[in-house]
């Protein structure tokens, strides 16, 4: 099964981040690497969403849907950046962030 | 429940099995869906090896062709995902985890088992001995295909199949149960299909 | 660039199916009439999720192949091992529901005030939401330079034929066939790779913008034989499908 990319993914994203995601930059806190979300290569077909960097393979995000609430980590992301509109993550959100990720306005950590 | 789709079937699944062989909340499918978390790795055989290992120090190790000459078995399991397809009377072939952890000696609780790509996955030593896991080569009578973990993957079929680790390198001996890869996004520690065993807090 | 504002979380919504066309043997485009639906941009698509009986539920992405303003349609291609675009394609008929959410997307979109010139290179079924591209561009009058190279199996593989081959506004289109060619086929033959890029893509100097859509193999080769043309990585857009199942 081929990888997909970001685009697949679009409406999960809303459903996580609230708003349009495929457009957002992220950053990769292994290797650096920025590229729009739509470019990240996307396995879909697992127990869980997995997004990893297009250049050094890392995992960036992973969403599983449990319990009625999709768990999502960011550990893998430096950064996620989009500009032009305030976050809101309307749905439960459960962002486990590495000390180092400047996530923005993803929404509250536990 | 969403509105059903008029003439819509779900196709892949199969007829009903007999009462208590498929665990709760799984319907069994006729093929053999491909999950991953990752890119398909490509290890040549002649750079291949499975190895066990603690605290750092490797205690032993196979080469492809030393493995391929240990006793292997014939196994049929009837095997669970997690994401609730059920597949019954799978067929392979593979040698006992038991031979390859008494040939390396071991004295510890659990096993995290290390794949190539990065993948984890974690068990009680109890769990992969006593002829329940094995590192199986074969399936449906020929090579393992990539795409389903060969050339070798674990196969642990009394636990969901998360656990029977694809494109398995060895198994690390631990002291403490640490989160593998799904455990550690969210996935229960054991996994047992027929306590419903998919979530941690399950 | 106009964004439109995402209403807040996306919801499913059952749309009626208003008429189901058979564009190629195995591919159809399916006109819907959701309940509520805010409008969309090119190059978005929507979520189908089809229910069967005993609650196991599918879900598929699906290019909006209509430009903005037109109703929303899709265009489906019949998957040999598919679970799905075997009942969208041969099942599905005028008056069903289907539940449906979108449009979702803001990557890959286009709009004339985003300029060009524009290469659009389209594999298989990618070529759908390209399409909308190029509609929109005609719609609006747009005066951008556009160019589709478009990989297809057959000629009877192509999808829209008709329609692409009428000259739009001088929206050029460039046909490769990669399994066979009826006889007297005096265009390019076989897969796409970098002397079919270096001749029919526009040059890197004109600063293109690129949408690539189409199986994972096809974007990961147009993408790459751009960017070695010249074309600056992020003026190059891309939307996988996979190699079987569609997204």
């Amino acid at each position: 099964m081929d990888a997909l990319d970001g685009n697949a993914i679009g409406g999960l994203l809303i459903d996580v981040f609230g708003a349009e995601m495929t457009a957002a930059r992220s950053t990769c806190a292994t290797c650096g690497d920025s590229r729009p979300v739509a470019e990240l290569v996307v396995y879909r077909q697992a127990p869980g969403t997995v997004v990893r960097c297009r250049t050094c393979g890392s995992v960036l995000m992973v969403f599983v849907r449990a319990h009625g609430a999709i768990d999502t980590d960011l550990t893998g992301l430096a950064s996620l950046s989009q500009p032009d509109r305030p976050l809101s993550g309307e749905q439960w959100l459960a962002c486990r962030t590495s000390t180092q990720a400047r996530i923005g306005q993803v929404g509250p950590t536990r | 429940m969403s509105p059903v789709t008029r003439g819509f079937q779900h196709l892949r699944r199969a007829p009903a099995a007999e009462a208590g062989r498929v665990p709760p909340g799984q319907h069994v499918v006729g093929d053999f869906p491909v999950l991953s978390a990752g890119p398909t790795p490509h290890t040549p055989l002649e750079d291949w090896t499975f190895s066990v290992t603690q605290d750092g120090q490797m205690r032993e190790s196979w080469t492809w062709a030393e493995l391929q000459a240990l006793p292997a078995e014939t196994i049929t399991a009837d095997i669970h995902c997690v994401t609730r397809w059920s597949k019954l009377g799978t067929q392979w072939r593979g040698v006992p985890v038991d031979v390859l952890l008494e040939a390396a000696g071991y004295d510890a609780p659990y096993v995290l088992a290390f794949c190539d790509g990065g993948y984890t996955t974690n068990l009680p030593v109890e769990d992969v001995t006593g002829g329940k896991a094995w590192v199986a080569f074969d399936y449906d009578g020929g090579p393992l295909p990539p795409e389903h973990g060969g050339p070798a993957r674990l196969l642990v079929p009394h636990l969901y199949f998360w656990k029977s680790a694809k494109w398995v390198r060895g198994l690390e001996l631990r002291d403490h149960d640490a989160p593998g890869f799904w455990e550690t996004y969210g996935y229960h520690m054991y996994g047992d299909p027929w306590k419903e065993e998919r979530y941690a807090g399950d | 660039m106009e964004r439109r504002a995402v209403r807040g979380r996306l919801t499913w919504q059952v749309a009626t199916v208003t008429s189901v066309t058979q564009e190629t043997g195995s591919v159809v485009t399916i006109a819907l009439d959701p309940a509520d639906w805010p409008g969309h941009r090119a190059g978005q698509h929507l979520d189908v999720r089809l229910t069967a009986d005993d609650g196991y539920t599918a879900e598929r992405s699906y290019s909006i192949a209509s430009a903005p303003g037109e109703p929303v349609a899709i265009t489906v291609e019949r998957l040999e091992d598919g679970e799905v675009s075997p009942y969208l394609t041969e099942e599905l008929r005028a008056g069903d529901k289907l539940e449906l959410r979108g449009p979702i997307g803001g990557y890959f979109v286009w709009e004339p005030a985003d300029g060009g010139p524009l290469m659009l290179l389209a594999g298989g079924s990618g070529v759908v939401p390209l399409r909308s591209i190029l509609r929109h561009r005609r719609r609006t009058g747009s005066d951008v330079p556009a160019r589709l190279l478009y990989s297809a199996r057959t000629l009877p593989d192509v999808i829209y034929r008709g329609e692409l081959d009428q000259d739009h506004d001088g929206a050029q289109v460039i046909y490769t066939l990669t399994r066979s060619q009826p006889p007297g086929w005096t265009g390019h033959t076989g897969r796409l790779d970098q002397a079919l890029l270096a001749e029919a893509a526009w040059a890197g100097e004109a600063n293109p913008l690129a949408f690539i859509c189409g199986p994972t193999s096809f974007v990961e080769t147009a993408a790459a034989g751009l960017v070695g043309l010249g074309y600056p990585p992020e003026r190059v857009k891309t939307e996988r499908f996979g190699a079987t199942g569609g997204r």
